[in-house]
Order: C-alpha cells, then structure tokens, then sequence
C-alpha cells in the first residue's frame, strides 16, 4: 500500500452547453423580441413621468390598498422613472444573458511581485537619489525642514480657532434667577399653585421681557416641567421639600444624560421617561434614576410663590443641567 | 269701624280689589306651576341618577366599591366627574376586561344613554370635570392647526409620538394612538387624565389651545400619504425594515437572475 | 469598410496619438470577470453612491443650509405660521413646491439606506469568503474606511433638515462630543460655535456632507476599484479555476452589459421606493426646538445599534477631585465601537498571523471550509444585531405586548451570552457541513432507492457525484496548525516562547476541519457499493 494519498484531481472547465438562442433562430428571434418589450416599456415609463410632470395636477389623491390614499402627481412621477430605469436594466441584462456569447473565457493572473533586478534597482535609485538630496549629509538642512515643516503644522489648527467661542461659563448657567416667573410653553402665561389640579404637568419656560425673543439656545437649558402631587405623596429630604410648593416640584426638562426633552410622567406612577433611551425617574425622589443609562437625577428647580401669587425660582439651579462634562462638578 | 266701612264703600275700591285679586291669581298660578316644572326636571335627573345606580351596582361596583369609594383594585370615583365616566366607559375602557396593566380602548359595553346616566350618577356623588357641550367642541371654528401641532409636539409627542400613532411608557404601559378618536374623549382625556396620563388643566392648556389640539390631531388623521406608503408613521424603524426585506430581497433576487445561466 | 467604422477609426486614431489610448482600452475590453451573483453586491453600493450623486445635487439646488429662522409660508398648512429654520423651511418646499422635489428627496434617502445595506452584505461576503486575504488586505480597510465614513455621511444628511428626530439625534451626537474627557466642552462648542444648537451647525455638516466626505468617498471608491480591477476580481473554486486564472466573461460587450444594466436596475427599485413608500416626512415630525421630542426616537438603520447599545448601557459615571466621566455614553458611543471597527479593519492580519499564511489567495473560501473564521463573523453579527434590535426596543414592545423593561435586561444578558453562543452553533454546523461534503463524495448523492440484496440486506443506491462536483468539495485547501518552537535546538527557552504557545493554540483552533476526501479513499471504497 502506498503511502502517498492521491487527491482528486480538476476535471478542467466542463463543456460548454448552448442555450436555445445560440442554436435556434426562433429561440434568438424570441429573445431579441423579449429584449425590445423592456426597452419599448421603459420608454413607456419616461412618457409617464413626463405627462406625470406636465398635467397631473398636485392635489389629486386616490385610494391604492396598502399605501392608502395616494398623490398621483408623486406615483406618476415615481413609478415612471422606476419603470424606466429599471427596464432599461433589465433589457440590457436579458440581452446579455441571452444573445450575447457566455461562453467563458479564461484569462492568466499574472504575479504582481516585482522582478528582483526591478527591486534591486528601485531601492538603488531611491538610495541614489537620497544620496544626492544630500540629506543624510547635511544634518542642518534635515533639522531646520522638520522644524519648519513641523511647525507649519500648527497654523491651519490655529486658523480653526474662532470656529467656536470658549465654553466658559455658559454649560454651568441658565436663565432662571430668584424671582423668575415660570411662564406656560408655548403661551407665556404665568401660573398660580390653584392653575395645577393634582396629577397636572405644565411645559415652561422662564419669563422674559416683552419684545424679547426666546432663542433655542436659551431653550436648551432652560425647559422645566413643573408636576403637581399631593405633598404626602414625596419622599424627600428637608431641603429638596422646602423646594416644592404645595405639592408642585419642578425639574429641568433637559434629561441629564444626552440632553432630550424628558416630559412623559405618568400619573399613575409618578416616574418621568425619557423616549431616547428609556432613563426612568422617580418625580416622589427628587428625579432618582431607576432605570435606564442616565447617572444622574434631573436637577430639581426651587419653585415657591411671588407677591401676586405666581410661581416663581427661588434661586437658579444648584447645579448645571442636561448631560454631563468634563468640568462639571469643578 | 267707621273708617274701614267708609273705605269699602269707595269708589275705587272695587278696580283695586280686582287689580289685587288678579294679581294674587295669577302670582299663585305662576308659583304653582313652576314648583311643578322644577319637580319633573329634578325627577328626570334623579331617573337617570337611578339608573345610573343601578348599572353602577351591577358592573362597577365590585372593583369600585358599593358607594364608589374605590379599594384595592380600582381607584375611588368620588369627584372624578362625568367626563370621566364619559371618556372611560364610551370608549370602552371600562369595564376593564382583564387586569392588565392598562385598561385598553375596545367595544364599548353601555349605549349612550346608559353611558350618560353612569356619567350622571357618579357626578352626582361629588363635583367633577364636565362633559364638554358641542358648543364647547367646535374646534373647526375655534381651533388652529398650526398651534395645535405646536402645543401637540410639546405636551403630548413626547408620549404619543409625533404623529399621534402612539408609544411605550414603562412596565408595559402605552401611549394609544390617537387615530379615531372622537373630538369629546380627546377634550375629556386631557382634563381628566386617565390612568398613567397626567392633567392638562385649563390654564396650562387653554379650551382654545385644546380645539386646536384635537384639530391638528383631526387633520393628521385625514391627511393622505403625501410621499407613499406611510410605514405606520413611526420614524426609522420600519423604513430599515423595509430596505433589508423588499429592498435588498429585489436587488439580490435580480442579481441571482442576472448571474443564472439562460436556458 | 463602411463609413460609421471609418469615421469611428478616425475619433479613435484622434485620442490615441494623443494618449495612446488604444493599447490599454484594447487590454482592458478583454478583461475576464467571474460571474456570482455574490459579486454583485459591491456593485449596489457603487451605484447607490452614484445615484446618492445625482439625486443630492438636485437637492442642493434648492436646500438652504442656513438656521436663521424664518416664518414658514408655504402650501402645507398645518406648519403655516410657524418658526422654523431656513433648512427645515427649505426641505418644505422642496417637498411641496418643488415638482418631483419630494420624490427626490425619498430617492436620495432611499439609496442612502441601501448603499448601508449594500456596505453591510457586500462586507459579509468578502468576509466569509476570505476574499479580504492577501493581495487584497489593502482594499479591505478602505472597505472599512468606506462603512464608518457612510454612517457619519448618512448621519450628516438626514440632520440637514434640522426636524425634530433629526434634531434630537444632534443633541445625542453633542452630548458624546461633551463628554469626552478634558477637551469635550471645548470641541463640543468649536463643533457648534458656541452652545447647542447655536447657528452654525447645519451649515458646517453641509459643507462635510455635500463637499469633504463625497470628495473622501470619490477618492477611496476609484483607488477600490482600481485595486480589483488591477488586481483581479476573486472566483469561486470549481472545475477549472485555479489560484493562476480567472475564468469569467470579457468587459466588452458581457459584463458592460450587465453590470451596466444592474446600475438600471439599482436606480429603478430606488426610483420604485421613492414612489411607494414615504420616508422621512419632516413635515410630521415640525422643525426641531430643544424642548420637544417624540416617542419612539430612532436614528436611522445603520445607527440604531449604536443607539441600543447606549440604551442597554449601565448608569456608569465616575466624579474624581470634581471631574466627571460618563462611563455610560463613552463605551457604548466611542469605546466598543472603536473596538469593533480597529478589529474589523485588522482582522486581515490578525487571521494571516493567526495561521501563518502568507501566501497570496485568488479562490475564494465557501464559508463552511473555513469554520473559525465564519463562527468569528457569525459572533460579530449576532452582536450587532441584538444592539440592532433594542435600538428599536421601544416600538417592538408596543408592537408585540411586551415592556420597554423586559427588553432592555433582555439585550444586556442577550449581547453577552448570545455571540458565543452563535460561535459554538455555527463552528459545529460547519464542520457538520464538511462531514456531508466529505459523505457525499465518498459515498455519493442519496437517491433514495431500496434495493434487496441476495443475502437479505436492505441497501439504498448511492449515484456517485459528477467530477465537477466531485472537485468542488474537494478543491479547497486544509491548512496544517502552526507549530511554532517554544525551545532552540540547544533547549534554551525562547524569548518568543509565549507568544508562540498562544499562536499555536490559535492556528489549532483555526485549523479545525473535517479531513477532506481524497481519491485514495475513493478507491478503496470502491468494492463496498
């Protein structure tokens, strides 16, 4: 018995098989007919888009099942260029399968690898000519070229500089002040304790001057959602009660973890849901998280009365809202 | 005595006892007639009232308690108020069928009149939100679309996402959609905040601010599908679903077609 | 010779005494490319991108990439009135004023969602098949580049409207930028100029996403496919294809036709999603403003596994002498995806250090013949897919009656237990798959047929296999495991020693195969049917 195992060998390429076309003058007939109906059919799509484009008024709407009512102007439109697009496609690809010759054809890979004689005489030349740069030579030359080189590197970074201001302050501070009203969003009415029956929420703002603009940057820090329980129903300490009014707390709307708009409560179990990634809040524990990726509470706004009787900020935040930064707690 | 004769015998006494005793008539009739009509107006109402009763006893009051006093599985509807009963029952909510976590929108049990002597029983118990007059509806007349999409995506997007279809809230709680919904259970929901929905009062959300709600709701629902098949109108989710079935499966199918020998 | 072909010698003869066009055109008309199907796929991405071209261009023609805001008066009236943006009042009109504006914009973000698509199932098929192995390790990586630059273009564009999903998802992106360590406030308000939202964002992710990446695109797409073609498209093993040929169809007139006919057809069920099927309607989601925000919030497709991976994240933050590190957006939005991605790109090099193979490799894997490697990227998806699939947790659970709660402990159990799983299951199927090929061609194709032998036995008739198939099973190679030196010849232990032990367990690993039949073994069966 030998040793030596034999594998199976390579048939080599199998004959080739002709299709019907390449025999049949009827079968080719046959196809080149099929090959002319997808192109006449695109052309019948472009003739759709154009009348699409021209006549068929914007308004008009009809009922197709699945998609509803429908705009025939943008069906029109749509299904026109698709049909002529994708028939074209499909002539050229049915020509080629079925007229054109498949039978394969067998090109050599040749090897990419250089000659050694043109590897040798690459790093020759490269040597050569480094050589004649002098470089290796004249140090002076090498060292004041990386400097300058070096150094120019720093200028197209430098010109990025007014691309934006320094943070300062701006992360660590929002409008509200002692004595801000807190006004409805959208409306800009101010609200009294008896304006919030139990289990209510209200959308504000904090208000600002007649003939001033809200901009969305104040926006972005300044959304607090104020929510009314029954006083018995918190679970706080002193202080962060002596930051509720009658029952009403108030938080920022930022969501301390990537910034959305948290205001989904639910009434039922008083836990605020932020819709981006599911962070849960428990409103009776000064926001807790209780679920989800967020690592912090909503910072909570102290809220109390005015003369007139409006909710008003006690004080600005104790600490700065929406997701967190480096130099946060700095 | 003298005097009194006197003055019997005067001319004028016989057109003022006339004036007086018409008077007193007609005063006497008048009052009458009211007491009366004040008796079959209150008499309608505590019919109602009754009946009322008498459904509540049979179909409520075993989660809700004989007086409505609430208990263990079912909240106290001692104040909630017609509207309430109104959004609940003809919507279906209640009878809640199984206790799952919310109550959901389905057939509702009670017809209209018996929905209205429920609503009219339990407001009879203490003073609750109203059922809103269609008057008080008119949101085609009273109602902007523009606003009411503003104050929809600030106050109620958040749960009921941005087409009103609908979303999660925890535990399995949801957001219904708001597709079908009749204008009244819209107006009522927000004032009563049912189960996990809070209460949008009346100077947070104004009745004006609330008609253009329910007609911005109103027209989403009619507006046709502007740029084709609406996927359900919840964002990204089902368009990439649809690009990894029907679009990658007709671009894989022809290229399978394209690279298959042709008999 | 007829005056069409005169005068079309005469052009020709025209280009060519000024570039010498005609020996390299007549080079390349000739070039063979394997047929597959499978070959296909990159080519959805290559048209995808040109249709991305084309239907952007018509976009750019009437988008106004400002944020200064205006009151919008166009034709759609539930928005008339409003505040909102230049972007966002622009997409409007170009929606609703603009004939086939709309149309164009569902095709442009139509192709955008199947260029990903394409990326994704056209990387799945170099990869199972090993076709990123020597010569082609370089195009790989551009491959690589190519995906993460798509996502961050796809990002940019759909954000461009500046609606309100596109608009929560910048101040996802602001937030991750925010909370890098030391510098993220700073870049935060460079990438911004100034606080968020500020008024320069939408028109720098312009000028990225109209100018920067489709010029970074254009670049590493020619030099692509300029490797492919120089380098040769890879084949398929079978009857008559060896590591020194390519057996397939000429450019001219087969593959141009149909490839050309494939980039209509791309463009045609593009066109054809665009007509039928609605998305993005910015006009329902109303123009972003930080204090709204929608329920059920998703990025788009080939971000939604970043999202659930930041949504299955643990509520991870670290304070040290004042300084905050969010744990739970740094990993799940930089630190894994980081991983993955310098992995993904690597994985070339770590495979060929892993079983010392050097050698240049033109045949292709079938995914079965190379078990390690398949489990490996059957790992990779599953956990890709998990993260998909909570990305989406929120509407799956209204969808199907279950809590946003079960999902989420579900996906953080799933993504750690379900990857190795799938490694062991699809390393098991395949060498299954081997033991079959291996059977069939030993024993042959099962007809199904019982005959009765003379002696009382019951046998099934077994037809032997065509050669072709024959060789198909059998062509491909069964690499031996390393076995590397721990020790020299005089048995001092190497300083390598270590290193070695490792690559050896590895390559054993990666050598795992059923023996393949040899005709040895054929032959000695050959009395037993």
């Amino acid at each position: 018995m030998s040793n030596e195992i034999e594998l199976i060998k390579d048939p080599g390429l199998p004959a080739h098989v002709h299709r019907r076309a390449d025999t049949d003058p009827k079968a080719a007939a046959r196809a080149e007919r099929q090959v002319a109906i997808l192109f006449m059919l695109s052309a019948l799509g472009t003739l759709l888009l154009i009348v699409s484009y021209l006549f068929i008024p914007e308004d008009i709407f009809f009922f197709i099942p699945v998609m509803g009512n429908t705009n025939a102007h943008q069906l029109g439109l749509g299904m026109g260029m698709a049909i002529a697009l994708f028939c074209i496609g499909a002539g050229l690809i049915h020509w080629a399968k079925t007229l054109m010759p498949d039978e394969e054809v067998v090109a050599q890979r040749h090897e990419f690898k250089s000659e050694d004689e043109d590897r040798k005489d690459f790093v020759k030349t490269v040597k050569e000519g480094a050589a004649s740069a002098g470089l290796g030579r004249r140090p002076l030359i090498k060292r004041t070229l990386g400097a300058a080189l070096g150094l120019s590197a720093i200028s197209p970074v430098l010109l990025l500089g007014d691309l934006g201001p320094l943070p300062g302050n701006q992360l660590k501070t929002t409008t509200w002040k002692k004595g801000t009203r807190l006004v409805t969003d959208p409306g800009d009415r101010p609200l009294r304790p008896s304006d919030l029956e139990v289990g209510a929420v209200a959308q504000t703002l904090p208000e600002i001057a007649p003939g001033e603009h809200r901009s969305l940057n104040d926006i972005a820090k300044d959304a607090v959602l104020l929510i009314r329980l029954r006083p018995e129903e918190f679970n706080l300490d002193a202080e962060r009660l002596s930051w509720t009014h009658e029952g009403i707390i108030a938080f920022s709307k930022i969501c301390s973890h990537m910034g959305c708009a948290v205001a989904l409560y639910e009434q039922t179990t008083k836990h605020l849901l932020c819709p981006c990634h599911q962070s849960t809040f428990d409103v009776t524990r000064a926001a807790k998280v209780i679920f989800g990726p967020a690592a912090r509470p909503l910072p909570q706004l102290a809220i109390t009365v005015d003369a007139e009787g409006y909710l008003i900020a006690q004080a600005p935040f104790n600490e700065p809202v929406g997701p967190s930064f480096w130099e946060r707690s700095a | 005595m003298k005097q009194l004769s006197r003055l019997r015998r005067h001319r004028a006494a016989g057109p003022i006892l006339l004036i007086f005793a018409l008077f007193t008539i007609g005063t006497t009739f008048q009052v009458a007639s009211a007491v009366d009509q004040e008796e079959t107006s209150i008499a309608a109402r505590s019919a109602a009232i009754d009946e009322g009763r008498e459904i509540f006893l049979k179909g409520c009051s075993s989660c809700h308690g004989l007086n409505a006093e609430g208990g263990d599985i079912a909240p106290s509807l001692i104040g909630v108020g017609a509207a309430s009963v109104d959004f609940q029952v003809a919507t279906g909510r209640m009878p809640m069928a199984d206790m799952s976590q919310q109550a959901m929108r389905k057939a509702p049990v009670y017809s209209a009149e018996e929905v209205n002597a429920l609503a009219m029983y339990v407001a009879s118990l203490a003073p609750g939100p109203k059922v809103p007059t269609e008057e008080m509806l008119n949101y085609e007349r009273d109602g902007s679309v523009a606003e009411g999409g503003e104050l929809f995506r600030t106050n109620c997007a958040m749960c009921h996402n941005f087409a009103a279809q609908g979303g999660a809230l925890t535990q399995g709680k949801y957001a219904p959609t708001l597709m079908g919904v009749e204008p009244r259970h819209i107006y009522e929901a927000m004032i009563t905040g049912p189960q996990a929905m809070p209460v949008f009062s009346d100077k947070t959300i104004t009745p004006e601010e609330k008609l253009s709600i329910i007609k911005w709701i109103k027209s989403v629902e009619a507006e046709p599908q502007l740029g084709g098949a609406a996927l359900g109108r919840v964002g990204p989710v089902t368009e990439g679903l649809l690009v990894w079935t029907l679009g990658i499966g007709l671009l894989i199918g022809v290229a399978v077609w394209l690279a298959m020998k042709a008999k | 010779m007829t005056a069409r072909e005169r005068i079309a010698g005469n052009v020709a003869g025209y280009v060519d005494d000024r570039t010498g066009a005609a020996k390299w055109m007549k080079k390349n008309l000739t070039k063979v490319f394997p047929d597959h199907w499978s070959f296909l796929l990159g080519e959805i991405c290559l048209y995808s991108f040109v249709i991305l071209l084309l239907s952007g261009t018509f976009l750019t023609f009437w988008f106004d990439p400002s944020m200064r805001e205006v009151i919008y008066e166009g034709s759609y009236e539930p928005l008339q009135g409003l505040e909102m943006s230049a972007a966002y009042a622009s997409t409007l009109d170009i929606s609703f004023e603009v004939r086939g504006g709309l149309l164009m914009r569902q095709i442009h973000h139509w192709a955008a969602l199947i260029f990903m698509v394409g990326i994704v199932v056209h990387l799945m098929r170099v990869y199972f098949t090993g076709a990123f192995r020597k010569p082609r390790e370089f195009n790989w990586i551009i491959g690589v580049g190519l995906l993460t630059l798509g996502i961050v273009e796809g990002f940019l564009g759909y954000s461009l409207p500046d609606d309100l999903l596109s608009g929560t998802g910048i101040r996802i992106a602001e937030a991750i930028i925010q909370a890098l360590p030391v510098v993220g406030s700073y870049l935060a308000f460079f990438a911004f100029g100034g606080a968020f939202p500020g008024v320069a964002f939408i028109p720098r992710i312009y000028t990225v996403h109209v100018l920067l990446l489709p010029g970074i695109f254009l670049a590493l797409i020619t030099v692509h496919l300029m490797l492919v073609w120089y380098q040769k498209h890879t084949q398929f093993p079978g009857p008559g294809r060896t590591e020194k040929n390519v057996v397939g169809y000429p450019l001219m007139p087969v593959y141009m036709a149909k490839a050309g006919g494939f980039f209509f057809i791309v463009f045609g069920v593009t066109a054809f999603l665009g007509a039928v099927a609605s998305i993005n309607p910015i006009w329902l989601y109303g123009p972003y403003t930080p204090g709204q925000v929608s329920a059920g919030s998703q990025p788009d497709w080939y971000m939604g596994w970043l999202d659930g991976l930041v949504r299955m994240a643990p509520p991870l933050e670290t304070v040290t002498f004042g300084y905050t590190i969010s744990w739970n957006i740094l990993i799940p939005g930089l630190i894994l995806p980081g991983i993955m991605f310098t992995g993904l790109a690597l994985y070339p090099f770590i495979e060929s250090w892993a079983t010392g193979d050097k050698r240049e490799h033109h045949l292709l894997d079938r995914p079965r013949n190379a078990p390690t490697r398949t489990a490996i990227g059957a790992m990779a998806l599953t956990f890709t897919l998990v993260s998909l699939i909570n990305g989406g947790n929120d509407i799956i659970a209204t969808t199907f009656d279950l809590t946003i709660n079960q999902m989420m402990w579900f996906s953080r159990i799933a993504i750690i237990v379900l990857p190795p799983l799938a490694y062991v299951i699809t390393k098991r199927l395949c060498l299954s798959l081997q033991r079959a090929d291996r059977d069939l061609v030993l024993h042959g194709r099962e007809t199904g047929r019982l005959v009765r032998m003379p002696n009382g036995e019951f046998t099934e008739i077994h037809e032997p296999i065509s050669p072709e198939k024959a060789w198909l099973l059998t062509s491909h190679e069964q690499l031996a495991p390393l076995e590397l030196p721990e020790y020299d010849g005089a048995g001092v232990r190497r300083p390598a020693a270590i290193k070695n032990k490792i690559r050896n367990r590895i390559s054993r690993s990666m050598a795992t195969a059923v023996p393949k039949a040899t005709e040895t073994e054929r032959k000695e069966l050959e009395g037993h049917h």
